[in-house]
Protein backbone atom coordinates (compact mmCIF):
# COMPACT_ATOMS: atom_id res chain seq x y z
CA UNK A 1 0.00 0.00 0.00
CA UNK A 2 1.71 3.19 -1.06
CA UNK A 3 1.94 6.47 0.80
CA UNK A 4 -0.37 8.40 -1.50
CA UNK A 5 -3.12 5.80 -1.31
CA UNK A 6 -2.85 5.64 2.50
CA UNK A 7 -2.92 9.44 2.59
CA UNK A 8 -6.11 9.48 0.53
CA UNK A 9 -7.64 6.84 2.79
CA UNK A 10 -6.73 8.95 5.80
CA UNK A 11 -8.24 11.99 4.10
CA UNK A 12 -11.52 10.15 3.62
CA UNK A 13 -11.54 9.04 7.24
CA UNK A 14 -10.63 12.52 8.52
CA UNK A 15 -13.37 14.15 6.43
CA UNK A 16 -15.89 11.65 7.76
CA UNK A 17 -14.77 12.34 11.31
CA UNK A 18 -14.91 16.11 10.74
CA UNK A 19 -18.44 16.04 9.39
CA UNK A 20 -19.62 13.82 12.27
CA UNK A 21 -18.23 16.17 14.90
CA UNK A 22 -20.74 18.80 15.87
CA UNK A 23 -18.06 21.15 17.22
CA UNK A 24 -16.03 21.22 14.03
CA UNK A 25 -19.09 21.60 11.82
CA UNK A 26 -20.38 24.50 13.92
CA UNK A 27 -17.10 26.34 14.50
CA UNK A 28 -15.36 25.78 11.22
CA UNK A 29 -18.18 25.44 8.70
CA UNK A 30 -21.05 27.41 10.14
CA UNK A 31 -19.21 30.34 11.70
CA UNK A 32 -18.17 32.08 8.45
CA UNK A 33 -21.70 31.50 7.14
CA UNK A 34 -23.22 33.13 10.21
CA UNK A 35 -20.85 36.09 9.88
CA UNK A 36 -21.75 36.45 6.22
CA UNK A 37 -25.44 36.43 7.11
CA UNK A 38 -24.95 39.01 9.87
CA UNK A 39 -22.91 41.32 7.63
CA UNK A 40 -25.29 40.84 4.75
CA UNK A 41 -28.23 41.81 6.92
CA UNK A 42 -26.55 44.78 8.65
CA UNK A 43 -24.81 46.49 5.73
CA UNK A 44 -27.30 46.86 2.96
CA UNK A 45 -25.82 49.95 1.32
CA UNK A 46 -23.95 50.29 -1.94
CA UNK A 47 -20.30 51.28 -2.21
CA UNK A 48 -20.75 52.23 -5.85
CA UNK A 49 -23.72 52.24 -8.18
CA UNK A 50 -24.81 48.63 -8.64
CA UNK A 51 -22.19 47.19 -6.22
CA UNK A 52 -23.36 46.38 -2.71
CA UNK A 53 -21.21 46.40 0.39
CA UNK A 54 -22.12 42.72 0.77
CA UNK A 55 -20.44 42.05 -2.56
CA UNK A 56 -17.26 43.44 -1.00
CA UNK A 57 -17.58 41.48 2.23
CA UNK A 58 -18.50 38.23 0.48
CA UNK A 59 -15.06 38.21 -1.15
CA UNK A 60 -13.40 38.69 2.25
CA UNK A 61 -15.60 36.11 3.89
CA UNK A 62 -14.66 33.47 1.32
CA UNK A 63 -11.00 34.12 2.06
CA UNK A 64 -11.77 33.98 5.80
CA UNK A 65 -13.56 30.66 5.24
CA UNK A 66 -10.39 29.25 3.72
CA UNK A 67 -8.41 30.56 6.68
CA UNK A 68 -10.87 28.92 9.02
CA UNK A 69 -10.75 25.49 7.35
CA UNK A 70 -7.03 25.47 6.66
CA UNK A 71 -5.44 27.35 9.52
CA UNK A 72 -7.79 27.44 12.49
CA UNK A 73 -9.19 23.94 12.25
CA UNK A 74 -5.77 22.27 12.03
CA UNK A 75 -4.13 24.48 14.66
CA UNK A 76 -6.94 23.43 16.99
CA UNK A 77 -7.37 19.80 15.94
CA UNK A 78 -3.74 18.65 15.86
CA UNK A 79 -2.89 19.61 19.49
CA UNK A 80 -5.99 17.68 20.59
CA UNK A 81 -4.84 14.65 18.61
CA UNK A 82 -1.40 15.03 20.13
CA UNK A 83 -2.77 15.26 23.66
CA UNK A 84 -5.07 12.29 23.19
CA UNK A 85 -2.16 10.17 22.00
CA UNK A 86 -3.62 9.64 18.54
CA UNK A 87 -0.43 10.94 16.93
CA UNK A 88 1.70 8.74 19.15
CA UNK A 89 -0.39 5.74 18.27
CA UNK A 90 0.00 6.50 14.56
CA UNK A 91 3.77 6.72 15.06
CA UNK A 92 3.59 3.22 16.52
CA UNK A 93 2.33 1.86 13.19
CA UNK A 94 4.18 1.51 9.89
CA UNK A 95 2.07 4.35 8.45
CA UNK A 96 4.42 6.59 6.43
CA UNK A 97 4.57 9.99 8.13
CA UNK A 98 3.67 11.77 4.92
CA UNK A 99 0.35 9.90 4.78
CA UNK A 100 -0.80 11.78 7.86
CA UNK A 101 -0.13 15.15 6.25
CA UNK A 102 -1.64 14.12 2.93
CA UNK A 103 -4.74 13.07 4.86
CA UNK A 104 -4.96 16.49 6.52
CA UNK A 105 -4.56 18.27 3.19
CA UNK A 106 -7.25 16.10 1.58
CA UNK A 107 -9.60 16.81 4.47
CA UNK A 108 -8.95 20.56 4.33
CA UNK A 109 -9.48 20.65 0.58
CA UNK A 110 -12.73 18.72 0.87
CA UNK A 111 -14.06 20.84 3.73
CA UNK A 112 -12.75 24.05 2.10
CA UNK A 113 -14.63 23.19 -1.06
CA UNK A 114 -17.85 22.55 0.86
CA UNK A 115 -17.35 25.77 2.82
CA UNK A 116 -16.71 27.86 -0.28
CA UNK A 117 -19.66 26.43 -2.18
CA UNK A 118 -21.91 27.12 0.83
CA UNK A 119 -20.65 30.68 1.20
CA UNK A 120 -21.04 31.47 -2.48
CA UNK A 121 -24.50 29.92 -2.60
CA UNK A 122 -25.75 31.79 0.46
CA UNK A 123 -24.24 35.05 -0.78
CA UNK A 124 -25.78 34.67 -4.23
CA UNK A 125 -29.19 33.35 -3.17
CA UNK A 126 -29.95 35.50 -0.16
CA UNK A 127 -27.86 38.64 -0.52
CA UNK A 128 -27.85 39.18 -4.26
CA UNK A 129 -24.08 38.85 -4.57
CA UNK A 130 -23.15 38.71 -8.25
CA UNK A 131 -20.93 35.81 -9.24
CA UNK A 132 -17.98 36.27 -11.59
CA UNK A 133 -19.10 36.03 -15.19
CA UNK A 134 -15.92 35.19 -17.06
CA UNK A 135 -13.83 32.04 -17.19
CA UNK A 136 -10.79 34.18 -16.46
CA UNK A 137 -12.29 35.34 -13.17
CA UNK A 138 -13.07 31.77 -12.15
CA UNK A 139 -9.52 30.77 -13.01
CA UNK A 140 -8.22 33.54 -10.76
CA UNK A 141 -10.67 32.39 -8.10
CA UNK A 142 -9.33 28.85 -8.41
CA UNK A 143 -5.66 29.61 -8.04
CA UNK A 144 -6.10 32.18 -5.28
CA UNK A 145 -8.25 29.70 -3.33
CA UNK A 146 -5.84 26.82 -3.88
CA UNK A 147 -2.64 28.73 -3.05
CA UNK A 148 -4.39 30.39 -0.13
CA UNK A 149 -5.72 27.24 1.45
CA UNK A 150 -2.40 25.46 0.94
CA UNK A 151 -0.53 28.25 2.71
CA UNK A 152 -3.13 28.25 5.50
CA UNK A 153 -2.96 24.47 5.91
CA UNK A 154 0.82 24.40 6.22
CA UNK A 155 0.80 27.35 8.62
CA UNK A 156 -1.94 25.62 10.62
CA UNK A 157 0.15 22.46 10.96
CA UNK A 158 3.22 24.51 11.91
CA UNK A 159 1.17 26.58 14.37
CA UNK A 160 -0.16 23.42 16.03
CA UNK A 161 3.25 22.91 17.62
CA UNK A 162 2.86 26.14 19.62
CA UNK A 163 -0.05 24.89 21.73
CA UNK A 164 1.20 23.15 24.84
CA UNK A 165 -1.95 21.11 25.30
CA UNK A 166 -5.12 20.23 23.47
CA UNK A 167 -7.11 22.73 25.45
CA UNK A 168 -4.84 25.66 24.68
CA UNK A 169 -5.13 25.27 20.90
CA UNK A 170 -8.19 27.51 20.43
CA UNK A 171 -6.80 30.11 22.85
CA UNK A 172 -3.55 30.34 20.89
CA UNK A 173 -4.99 30.44 17.40
CA UNK A 174 -8.33 32.25 17.66
CA UNK A 175 -6.95 35.72 18.54
CA UNK A 176 -4.44 35.46 15.71
CA UNK A 177 -7.15 34.58 13.22
CA UNK A 178 -9.54 37.29 14.43
CA UNK A 179 -6.91 40.04 14.39
CA UNK A 180 -5.83 38.98 10.91
CA UNK A 181 -9.43 39.17 9.73
CA UNK A 182 -9.85 42.68 11.13
CA UNK A 183 -6.70 44.04 9.51
CA UNK A 184 -6.88 42.13 6.22
CA UNK A 185 -10.09 43.54 4.78
CA UNK A 186 -12.59 40.92 5.92
CA UNK A 187 -14.66 43.01 8.34
CA UNK A 188 -13.61 46.50 7.19
CA UNK A 189 -12.87 47.97 3.82
CA UNK A 190 -9.16 47.37 3.46
CA UNK A 191 -8.42 50.74 1.85
CA UNK A 192 -10.00 52.56 4.81
CA UNK A 193 -7.56 51.06 7.33
CA UNK A 194 -4.61 53.08 8.67
CA UNK A 195 -1.46 52.63 6.66
CA UNK A 196 0.56 51.00 9.49
CA UNK A 197 -2.17 48.43 9.93
CA UNK A 198 -2.13 47.67 6.22
CA UNK A 199 1.63 47.31 6.49
CA UNK A 200 1.29 44.60 9.13
CA UNK A 201 -1.49 42.84 7.20
CA UNK A 202 0.64 42.77 4.04
CA UNK A 203 3.08 40.41 5.73
CA UNK A 204 0.44 37.70 6.18
CA UNK A 205 -1.39 35.60 3.59
CA UNK A 206 -4.97 36.60 4.44
CA UNK A 207 -4.63 40.16 3.09
CA UNK A 208 -3.48 38.78 -0.25
CA UNK A 209 -6.24 36.17 -0.31
CA UNK A 210 -8.96 38.79 0.27
CA UNK A 211 -7.41 41.02 -2.39
CA UNK A 212 -7.39 38.15 -4.86
CA UNK A 213 -11.01 37.37 -4.06
CA UNK A 214 -11.98 41.06 -4.48
CA UNK A 215 -10.40 40.97 -7.93
CA UNK A 216 -12.82 38.17 -8.75
CA UNK A 217 -16.01 39.51 -7.16
CA UNK A 218 -15.69 43.26 -7.76
CA UNK A 219 -15.72 45.02 -11.12
CA UNK A 220 -12.28 45.61 -12.62
CA UNK A 221 -12.64 49.35 -12.14
CA UNK A 222 -12.42 48.73 -8.38
CA UNK A 223 -8.73 48.01 -8.70
CA UNK A 224 -8.34 51.78 -8.49
CA UNK A 225 -9.79 51.66 -4.93
CA UNK A 226 -7.01 49.36 -3.70
CA UNK A 227 -4.22 51.19 -1.90
CA UNK A 228 -1.85 50.04 -4.65
CA UNK A 229 -4.37 50.93 -7.39
CA UNK A 230 -4.01 47.43 -8.87
CA UNK A 231 -5.08 43.85 -8.12
CA UNK A 232 -1.40 42.77 -8.04
CA UNK A 233 -2.03 39.16 -9.11
CA UNK A 234 1.70 38.54 -9.51
CA UNK A 235 2.46 39.73 -5.98
CA UNK A 236 -0.44 37.67 -4.57
CA UNK A 237 0.96 34.51 -6.13
CA UNK A 238 4.45 35.36 -4.92
CA UNK A 239 3.47 36.07 -1.31
CA UNK A 240 1.24 33.01 -1.01
CA UNK A 241 3.95 30.88 -2.63
CA UNK A 242 6.44 32.27 -0.12
CA UNK A 243 4.17 31.31 2.79
CA UNK A 244 3.78 27.82 1.36
CA UNK A 245 7.56 27.37 1.38
CA UNK A 246 7.94 28.92 4.83
CA UNK A 247 5.03 26.88 6.22
CA UNK A 248 6.45 23.66 4.83
CA UNK A 249 9.88 24.34 6.34
CA UNK A 250 8.32 25.18 9.72
CA UNK A 251 6.22 21.99 9.61
CA UNK A 252 9.23 19.85 8.94
CA UNK A 253 11.29 21.53 11.65
CA UNK A 254 8.75 21.79 14.44
CA UNK A 255 6.22 18.98 14.11
CA UNK A 256 5.98 16.82 17.23
CA UNK A 257 4.22 13.46 17.37
CA UNK A 258 4.15 13.36 21.14
CA UNK A 259 3.91 15.88 23.92
CA UNK A 260 7.29 16.91 25.25
CA UNK A 261 9.53 13.91 26.03
CA UNK B 1 18.23 -7.13 23.90
CA UNK B 2 18.86 -4.36 26.44
CA UNK B 3 22.26 -3.51 27.89
CA UNK B 4 22.98 -0.91 30.54
CA UNK B 5 19.94 1.18 29.73
CA UNK B 6 19.83 4.59 31.35
CA UNK B 7 17.23 7.31 31.08
CA UNK B 8 17.23 10.50 33.03
CA UNK B 9 15.04 13.58 32.89
CA UNK B 10 17.29 16.40 34.02
CA UNK B 11 18.62 15.15 37.34
CA UNK B 12 15.84 12.59 37.85
CA UNK B 13 16.93 9.11 36.90
CA UNK B 14 14.00 7.05 35.65
CA UNK B 15 15.82 3.95 34.46
CA UNK B 16 19.12 3.10 36.05
CA UNK B 17 21.21 0.48 34.29
CA UNK B 18 18.71 -2.12 33.14
CA UNK B 19 19.94 -5.30 31.40
CA UNK B 20 17.19 -7.38 29.92
CA UNK B 21 16.84 -10.19 27.41
CA UNK B 22 13.47 -11.29 26.15
CA UNK B 23 13.59 -14.46 24.08
CA UNK B 24 11.69 -14.94 20.86
CA UNK B 25 8.29 -16.52 21.48
CA UNK B 26 8.31 -15.76 25.18
CA UNK B 27 5.75 -13.93 27.31
CA UNK B 28 7.69 -11.62 29.59
CA UNK B 29 6.03 -9.58 32.31
CA UNK B 30 7.61 -6.46 33.72
CA UNK B 31 6.31 -5.91 37.22
CA UNK B 32 6.82 -2.91 39.40
CA UNK B 33 5.10 -0.20 41.39
CA UNK B 34 4.06 3.08 39.79
CA UNK B 35 7.10 5.21 39.02
CA UNK B 36 9.44 2.21 38.87
CA UNK B 37 10.33 2.95 35.25
CA UNK B 38 8.18 0.34 33.51
CA UNK B 39 6.58 2.64 30.98
CA UNK B 40 9.80 4.55 30.38
CA UNK B 41 11.62 1.30 29.66
CA UNK B 42 8.89 0.01 27.37
CA UNK B 43 8.56 3.31 25.49
CA UNK B 44 12.29 3.32 24.85
CA UNK B 45 11.95 -0.19 23.42
CA UNK B 46 9.00 0.97 21.32
CA UNK B 47 11.05 3.84 19.90
CA UNK B 48 8.97 6.62 21.46
CA UNK B 49 11.63 7.89 23.82
CA UNK B 50 15.32 8.44 23.45
CA UNK B 51 17.59 6.72 25.92
CA UNK B 52 20.25 8.67 27.76
CA UNK B 53 22.77 5.84 27.38
CA UNK B 54 22.98 2.10 26.89
CA UNK B 55 22.47 -0.26 24.00
CA UNK B 56 19.06 -1.48 22.87
CA UNK B 57 18.11 -3.91 20.11
CA UNK B 58 14.53 -4.85 19.36
CA UNK B 59 14.14 -7.51 16.65
CA UNK B 60 17.75 -6.71 15.81
CA UNK B 61 17.10 -3.00 15.31
CA UNK B 62 17.83 0.05 17.44
CA UNK B 63 14.29 1.37 18.11
CA UNK B 64 15.43 4.98 17.65
CA UNK B 65 16.31 4.06 14.06
CA UNK B 66 13.27 1.83 13.52
CA UNK B 67 11.83 2.27 10.03
CA UNK B 68 8.41 1.36 8.64
CA UNK B 69 9.44 -2.25 7.95
CA UNK B 70 10.44 -2.59 11.61
CA UNK B 71 7.22 -0.93 12.80
CA UNK B 72 5.23 -3.47 10.78
CA UNK B 73 6.75 -6.27 12.90
CA UNK B 74 6.01 -4.61 16.24
CA UNK B 75 2.58 -4.19 17.85
CA UNK B 76 2.13 -1.49 20.45
CA UNK B 77 -0.58 -1.09 23.06
CA UNK B 78 0.19 2.11 24.92
CA UNK B 79 -0.67 2.78 28.51
CA UNK B 80 -3.01 5.61 27.68
CA UNK B 81 -6.19 4.85 25.78
CA UNK B 82 -6.49 6.65 22.50
CA UNK B 83 -9.82 7.99 21.39
CA UNK B 84 -11.13 8.33 17.91
CA UNK B 85 -14.22 10.28 18.89
CA UNK B 86 -16.75 10.08 16.12
CA UNK B 87 -15.38 7.12 14.21
CA UNK B 88 -16.73 3.66 14.94
CA UNK B 89 -14.58 0.86 16.34
CA UNK B 90 -15.06 -1.02 13.11
CA UNK B 91 -13.89 1.90 10.96
CA UNK B 92 -10.77 2.39 13.07
CA UNK B 93 -9.72 -1.28 13.06
CA UNK B 94 -10.35 -1.61 9.32
CA UNK B 95 -8.40 1.57 8.68
CA UNK B 96 -5.40 0.51 10.77
CA UNK B 97 -5.30 -2.83 8.97
CA UNK B 98 -4.36 -0.87 5.83
CA UNK B 99 -1.07 0.21 7.40
CA UNK B 100 0.28 -3.33 7.67
CA UNK B 101 1.60 -5.49 4.85
CA UNK B 102 0.36 -8.75 6.41
CA UNK B 103 -2.63 -7.60 8.41
CA UNK B 104 -5.10 -10.01 9.94
CA UNK B 105 -8.77 -9.95 8.95
CA UNK B 106 -10.09 -6.88 10.83
CA UNK B 107 -13.51 -8.45 11.40
CA UNK B 108 -11.91 -11.47 12.99
CA UNK B 109 -9.79 -9.24 15.23
CA UNK B 110 -12.87 -7.28 16.32
CA UNK B 111 -14.56 -10.54 17.29
CA UNK B 112 -11.47 -11.86 19.07
CA UNK B 113 -11.19 -8.84 21.34
CA UNK B 114 -14.90 -9.05 22.08
CA UNK B 115 -16.03 -5.87 20.35
CA UNK B 116 -18.32 -7.45 17.75
CA UNK B 117 -21.47 -6.13 19.38
CA UNK B 118 -20.04 -2.65 19.80
CA UNK B 119 -18.29 -2.32 16.47
CA UNK B 120 -20.81 0.13 15.03
CA UNK B 121 -20.72 2.41 18.07
CA UNK B 122 -18.73 5.61 17.92
CA UNK B 123 -15.58 5.15 19.97
CA UNK B 124 -16.38 8.07 22.27
CA UNK B 125 -19.39 6.11 23.56
CA UNK B 126 -17.39 3.00 24.51
CA UNK B 127 -16.69 2.17 28.16
CA UNK B 128 -13.13 2.22 29.50
CA UNK B 129 -12.79 -1.54 29.16
CA UNK B 130 -14.18 -1.47 25.62
CA UNK B 131 -11.77 1.30 24.60
CA UNK B 132 -8.96 -0.85 25.96
CA UNK B 133 -10.13 -3.77 23.81
CA UNK B 134 -10.01 -1.46 20.82
CA UNK B 135 -6.42 -0.53 21.77
CA UNK B 136 -5.54 -4.21 21.86
CA UNK B 137 -7.27 -4.80 18.52
CA UNK B 138 -5.17 -2.03 16.94
CA UNK B 139 -2.02 -3.50 18.51
CA UNK B 140 -2.55 -6.96 17.04
CA UNK B 141 -4.27 -6.25 13.71
CA UNK B 142 -0.88 -6.13 11.95
CA UNK B 143 0.00 -9.64 13.19
CA UNK B 144 3.15 -8.48 15.00
CA UNK B 145 6.07 -10.74 15.82
CA UNK B 146 6.56 -8.76 19.00
CA UNK B 147 3.74 -7.21 20.99
CA UNK B 148 4.16 -4.57 23.69
CA UNK B 149 1.31 -4.29 26.17
CA UNK B 150 1.56 -1.49 28.72
CA UNK B 151 -0.85 -2.26 31.56
CA UNK B 152 -3.35 -3.76 29.15
CA UNK B 153 -6.11 -4.81 31.53
CA UNK B 154 -6.50 -1.67 33.61
CA UNK B 155 -10.23 -0.96 33.82
CA UNK B 156 -11.28 -4.51 32.93
CA UNK B 157 -13.78 -6.41 35.02
CA UNK B 158 -12.66 -9.91 36.16
CA UNK B 159 -14.45 -11.68 33.33
CA UNK B 160 -12.97 -9.37 30.70
CA UNK B 161 -9.50 -10.01 32.17
CA UNK B 162 -9.95 -13.77 31.83
CA UNK B 163 -11.03 -13.33 28.21
CA UNK B 164 -8.06 -11.08 27.59
CA UNK B 165 -5.69 -13.62 29.12
CA UNK B 166 -6.95 -16.33 26.83
CA UNK B 167 -6.43 -14.00 23.86
CA UNK B 168 -2.82 -13.41 24.95
CA UNK B 169 -2.27 -17.16 25.37
CA UNK B 170 -3.58 -17.69 21.83
CA UNK B 171 -1.15 -15.10 20.50
CA UNK B 172 1.71 -16.69 22.43
CA UNK B 173 0.77 -20.12 21.08
CA UNK B 174 1.27 -18.96 17.50
CA UNK B 175 4.73 -17.68 18.43
CA UNK B 176 4.17 -13.98 19.18
CA UNK B 177 6.74 -12.59 21.59
CA UNK B 178 4.97 -10.55 24.23
CA UNK B 179 6.36 -7.99 26.63
CA UNK B 180 3.75 -6.77 29.05
CA UNK B 181 3.88 -4.48 32.02
CA UNK B 182 1.39 -4.88 34.78
CA UNK B 183 0.93 -4.27 38.44
CA UNK B 184 -1.43 -7.18 38.78
CA UNK B 185 0.57 -10.10 40.17
CA UNK B 186 -2.05 -12.67 39.24
CA UNK B 187 -1.81 -11.44 35.65
CA UNK B 188 1.95 -11.94 35.59
CA UNK B 189 1.57 -15.35 37.20
CA UNK B 190 -1.17 -16.41 34.78
CA UNK B 191 0.49 -15.26 31.58
CA UNK B 192 4.22 -14.88 31.87
CA UNK B 193 6.94 -17.39 31.15
CA UNK B 194 9.29 -15.08 33.00
CA UNK B 195 8.86 -12.07 35.23
CA UNK B 196 11.17 -9.11 35.75
CA UNK B 197 10.73 -6.89 38.76
CA UNK B 198 11.58 -3.21 38.35
CA UNK B 199 11.99 -1.04 41.42
CA UNK B 200 13.45 2.43 41.52
CA UNK B 201 14.61 2.17 37.90
CA UNK B 202 16.59 -1.02 38.58
CA UNK B 203 15.75 -4.54 37.52
CA UNK B 204 15.93 -6.34 40.88
CA UNK B 205 15.02 -9.86 39.75
CA UNK B 206 14.24 -11.91 36.66
CA UNK B 207 12.89 -15.45 36.93
CA UNK B 208 9.93 -17.69 36.20
CA UNK B 209 6.90 -16.76 38.33
CA UNK B 210 7.16 -19.91 40.48
CA UNK B 211 10.86 -19.45 41.20
CA UNK B 212 10.99 -15.68 41.60
CA UNK B 213 12.87 -14.64 44.72
CA UNK B 214 13.55 -18.26 45.69
CA UNK B 215 9.85 -19.06 45.91
CA UNK B 216 10.45 -22.63 44.76
CA UNK B 217 13.29 -23.46 47.19
CA UNK B 218 11.70 -24.47 50.47
CA UNK B 219 10.80 -21.85 53.00
CA UNK B 220 7.36 -23.43 53.39
CA UNK B 221 4.93 -22.64 56.19
CA UNK B 222 3.03 -25.56 57.73
CA UNK B 223 0.05 -24.79 59.92
CA UNK B 224 -2.26 -27.00 61.98
CA UNK B 225 -4.60 -26.91 64.92
CA UNK B 226 -2.75 -27.95 68.08
CA UNK B 227 -4.29 -28.67 71.49
CA UNK B 228 -3.74 -25.01 72.49
CA UNK B 229 -4.94 -23.45 69.23
CA UNK B 230 -3.43 -22.78 65.77
CA UNK B 231 0.30 -23.41 65.31
CA UNK B 232 2.52 -22.44 62.37
CA UNK B 233 6.05 -23.54 61.64
CA UNK B 234 8.43 -22.55 58.85
CA UNK B 235 10.42 -25.43 57.48
CA UNK B 236 12.68 -26.45 54.64
CA UNK B 237 11.40 -30.06 54.86
CA UNK B 238 7.60 -29.95 54.94
CA UNK B 239 7.07 -33.61 54.06
CA UNK B 240 9.05 -34.79 57.07
CA UNK B 241 7.24 -32.37 59.35
CA UNK B 242 3.81 -33.52 58.13
CA UNK B 243 4.81 -37.20 58.60
CA UNK B 244 5.86 -36.43 62.16
CA UNK B 245 2.61 -34.58 62.83
CA UNK B 246 0.57 -37.46 61.38
CA UNK B 247 2.31 -39.77 63.80
CA UNK B 248 1.66 -37.45 66.75
CA UNK B 249 -2.03 -37.10 65.93
CA UNK B 250 -2.37 -40.77 64.98
CA UNK B 251 -3.81 -40.09 61.49
CA UNK B 252 -5.39 -36.89 60.17
CA UNK B 253 -3.77 -33.63 61.25
CA UNK B 254 -6.53 -31.15 62.22
CA UNK B 255 -6.60 -27.91 60.17
CA UNK B 256 -3.49 -28.78 58.14
CA UNK B 257 -2.25 -26.12 55.69
CA UNK B 258 0.98 -25.99 53.72
CA UNK B 259 1.73 -22.66 52.04
CA UNK B 260 4.58 -21.40 49.93
CA UNK B 261 5.17 -17.64 49.89
CA UNK B 262 2.82 -16.09 47.35
CA UNK B 263 4.16 -14.12 44.43
CA UNK B 264 2.82 -11.11 46.24
CA UNK B 265 4.90 -11.82 49.38
CA UNK B 266 8.05 -12.17 47.30
CA UNK B 267 7.23 -9.12 45.20
CA UNK B 268 6.53 -6.86 48.16
CA UNK B 269 9.79 -7.96 49.79
CA UNK B 270 11.67 -7.15 46.57
CA UNK B 271 10.26 -3.74 45.89
CA UNK B 272 10.74 -2.93 49.56
CA UNK B 273 14.43 -3.80 49.23
CA UNK B 274 14.78 -1.89 45.98
CA UNK B 275 13.75 1.42 47.45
Amino acid sequence: MNTLRLGLLRGGLETKQFLRSRESVVFTLAFPLILLAVFGAVFSGEIAPGVTLTQYFAAGMIAAGLLSTGFQSLAIQIPIEREKGILKRLRGTPMPRAAYFIGKVVMVLAIGLVETVLLISVAALFFGVKLPATAGSWLTFGWVALLGITACTLCGIAFSSLARSGRSGPAVVTPVAIVLQFISGVFFEYASLPEWMRGIASIFPLKWMTQGMRSVFLPDSFAANEPSHAWQHGTIALVLGGWIVLGLVLCLLTFRWTERD
Amino acid sequence: MVRGLHKSYGKAVAVDGVDLDVRAGEVFALLGPNGAGKTTTVEILEGFRKRTSGDVRVLGVDPQQGDEAWRARVGVVLQSTGEFDDLTAREVVHHFANYYPAAADPDEIITRVGLAEKQHSRTRTLSGGQKRRLDVALGIVGRPELLFLDEPTTGFDPEARREFWSLIRDLARVGTTILLTTHYLDEAEALADRVGVLAGGKLVAVDTPDRLGGRGDGGVTVGWLGPDGPVTERTEAPTALVARLAETFGGEVPGLTITRPSLEDVYLRMIGAGE
